[in-house]
């Protein structure tokens, strides 16, 4: 850290100690996910390691949860459902998120700061708030429990990572090339799709990733506003962990955790191709 | 408009000055247009539906439009005029006979507690009383109820139940607030702070804050050292770290809660582990979930990376030359760090301290998950009047005194760091 200091005992201590602890926050962080992993292989139905998991007794590990998760559609039902709401949430988040992006980086875009400040507001109000003006209104509206009123919700609250990522890629963005292509002819629409949607392009996929990843893991909204006929993958899981508790779950969390780690790589491989870029 | 903006080679439009200099902010405004229309109508309506419902309820009012008028005039002392009676008894024996006379009669309730019982008792003897007087062919006029109403209760000859139907009946009121502010209803009908044994609001708010800022505080004191060491480790080394910072960002809050449940419980793993290696016995073991402990470990191992990242960008841009020349002036490496380094890093430090702060005090399922009854926060509070209770006005002013306080959070936080500046990691 600091070349060049002679070393007293107390600072090396120290350095050791900034050291240990840095390594107990890493473990603190990371490990309650990882050991989730091999619990799900479980041959017994417990959420402990067994003895003969833990002498690596091939005969302790089986995949009877993850065949559970298949079993019937307590899980499968679940799954589709948040795949459907997710994905349709996402393409109304990436569509208008991307297009405001659009137009807030735009020099001549008037009122920036509070539109900028609205358009954000959905993600950072707490969701319990949120929640509950929602199940008012959609509920007069005629939209709770409905696929539609879910979407809705989750669309509102994904789009701004869409104009958040997409602002990010246009950051310094030199809008007289805009200007030159329409001098060389192109209209605005050329223009756009030649000059500043492969621009924008990473920031858009890593935007509806963000609003895919919220609304896959969202509930408050699910809870308030959700029937039966919505019942999401949280959803299902917010029983398990509330009613009957089983190792399903954990194959579950594993399926959740290896699309968490995809998320994220895609979205780091796009910020660093991004910043190599530059 | 498109056509007009696309101009020929070499050859500048000739186009009106006003439409040279609206045209590209009309099509910026354009653009964002569609969202912003979409975010009013699909997020800035239900804020406004919230608000609305905290003050505006006129469900007891609906219910009883004709006793409502009947009262306008009474000045709340004594017995009310003839007209109340009547309409009261018509109103009470219709809603009886329609079976919706139980859900007014818990509003009512909600105001002045005792109320249920009383229009539930009463009205069914003033069904019979008015079954009665048809068969006798009696006059049913108001003299008539006030009679019977007395003799069936004599609690209808004072204000008290007079008084409780008009105040649940007001339309625009106060009421849902002062109950989340644990005030309650005195007998002459003004409002006084509830004996503090039953205060439950309060003290919930006070919780939350509590929790909050000792979660925020915790996480700043294992967040600081981790985005130090990640903002001053290689480039290759650093970006390993930072993934184990994002990967818990990226993983299902539901996932997190349950390996938590999983390590903390009473048969759970860190369980097993001190009894394996003899630190407690078989009987000893502890309970660190489903208590406030659980919500506490919970909650900071959720909020850290909100902590480490904001801190994280900030510690990347500080210079490393001042912390080298501060010690080669002679601080000692800890004064270095603290009048050198700390300073420098208190934008990072406010950023994230605020944000996690505001994301911890709306926090509901990872409570209600492990919390158990001592770890519930407002918010839980707040979805138990919305799915149990079905005192949605309560729980629309509780939400909105929430929404208060985090608005005032941000209002801080736009002076500090600007709130269009969020970021994600």
């Amino acid at each position: 850290m600091m070349a060049g200091t002679a070393v007293s005992p107390g600072y090396r201590v120290a350095r050791w100690g900034y050291v240990a602890f840095c390594v107990a926050a890493f473990i603190f962080l990371i490990a309650p996910i990882l050991v989730l992993v091999p619990l799900s292989f479980n041959a017994e139905p417990y959420f402990t390691f067994t003895e003969g998991m833990l002498r690596f007794d091939p005969e302790a590990y089986s995949l009877r949860w993850y065949r559970s998760v298949f079993d019937g559609d307590e899980w499968t039902r679940p799954l589709a459902n948040s795949l459907v709401i997710g994905l349709s949430a996402t393409v109304v988040a990436t569509v208008l998120g991307a297009a405001a992006a659009l137009g807030l980086a735009h020099p001549a875009m008037p009122g920036r700061k509070i539109v900028t400040a609205l358009l954000i507001s959905p993600m950072i109000t707490p969701v319990i708030i949120a929640g509950v003006g929602m199940f008012f209104f959609y509920s007069n509206l005629g939209l709770a429990q409905t696929h539609v009123g879910i979407i809705l919700a989750h669309a509102v609250f994904g789009a701004p990572f869409v104009v958040i990522t997409v602002s990010a890629t246009l950051a310094g963005f030199d809008w007289t090339v805009m200007r030159a292509a329409a001098n060389l002819g192109a209209n605005p629409l050329v223009a756009f799709r030649r000059v500043q949607l492969p621009l924008i392009l990473p920031g858009v996929i890593s935007g509806s990733l963000f609003a895919f990843a919220a609304s896959f893991d969202e509930l408050v909204i699910v809870l308030f506003m959700g029937g039966l006929e919505q019942r999401t993958l949280p959803r299902q899981m917010w029983s398990g962990i509330r009613e009957e508790i089983s190792p399903t779950i954990l194959a579950v969390a594993t399926f959740l955790i290896v699309f968490a780690l995809l998320a994220l790589s895609t979205v780091e491989w796009l910020r660093r191709r991004g910043a190599a870029q530059e | 408009m498109t056509s007009q903006e696309s101009p020929s080679v070499g050859q500048p439009p000739a186009r009106p000055l006003w439409r040279r200099a609206l045209g590209p902010r009309l099509r910026a405004a354009g653009l964002a247009l569609p969202l912003v229309a979409f975010v009013s109508v699909t997020f800035l309506g239900p804020m406004l539906s919230l608000l609305t419902k905290s003050f505006h309820d006129p469900e007891v009012a609906d219910a009883l439009p004709e006793t409502m008028a009947a009262l306008r005039g009474w000045d709340g002392q004594g017995t009310p005029p003839d007209e109340a009676f009547a309409a009261v008894a018509r109103e009470f024996v219709a809603a009886r006979t329609e079976r919706t006379l139980g859900r007014t009669a818990n509003r009512v309730n909600r105001v002045v507690s005792g109320m249920r019982s009383t229009i539930m008792g009463d009205s069914r003897e003033m069904v019979d009383a008015a079954a009665a007087a048809e068969a006798a062919g009696a006059v049913t006029d108001g003299a008539f109820w006030r009679e019977t109403m007395i003799a069936i209760d004599p609690r209808w000859g004072g204000p008290e139940p007079w008084r409780a139907l008009e105040a649940a009946g007001q339309r625009f009121t106060a009421r849902h607030y002062l109950k989340a502010l644990d005030f309650e209803r005195g007998p002459d009908g003004g409002y006084v702070r509830a004996p503090e044994v039953w205060r439950i609001y309060v003290p919930l708010f006070w919780r939350t804050f509590l929790v909050s800022l000792g979660v925020t505080l915790l996480c700043l004191v294992i967040g600081y050292p981790v985005a130090h060491m990640i903002a001053n480790s290689p480039p290759k080394r650093a970006n390993v770290l930072l993934l184990l910072v994002l990967l818990p960002f990226w993983t299902s809050l539901l996932v997190r809660t349950t390996s938590w449940i999983v390590l903390l419980q009473n048969q759970g793993i860190v369980n097993d582990f001190l009894v394996a290696i003899g630190l407690i016995g078989d009987e000893g073991r502890i309970a660190m979930i489903y208590n406030m402990t659980g919500t506490f470990i919970a909650m900071t191992h959720v909020l850290l990376p909100f902590l480490v990242l904001p801190l994280y960008s900030v510690m990347r841009s500080v210079p490393p030359a001042y912390m080298n020349a501060a010690v080669s002036l002679g601080a000692t490496p800890f004064q270095a760090l603290r009048r050198v380094y700390w300073p420098q890093t208190l934008p990072g430090v406010g950023a994230g301290c605020l944000l996690t702060f505001i994301l911890a005090i709306g926090y509901y399922i990872t409570p209600a998950l492990v919390g158990g009854q001592s770890g519930q926060l407002i918010s839980n509070m707040i979805a138990y009047h919305v799915q149990t209770s079905l005192n949605w006005g309560l729980a629309a002013a509780l939400a909105a005194l929430l929404l208060g306080g985090v608005t005032l959070l941000y209002v801080v936080y736009d002076r500090l760091v600007g709130i269009d500046r969020i970021g994600l990691g």
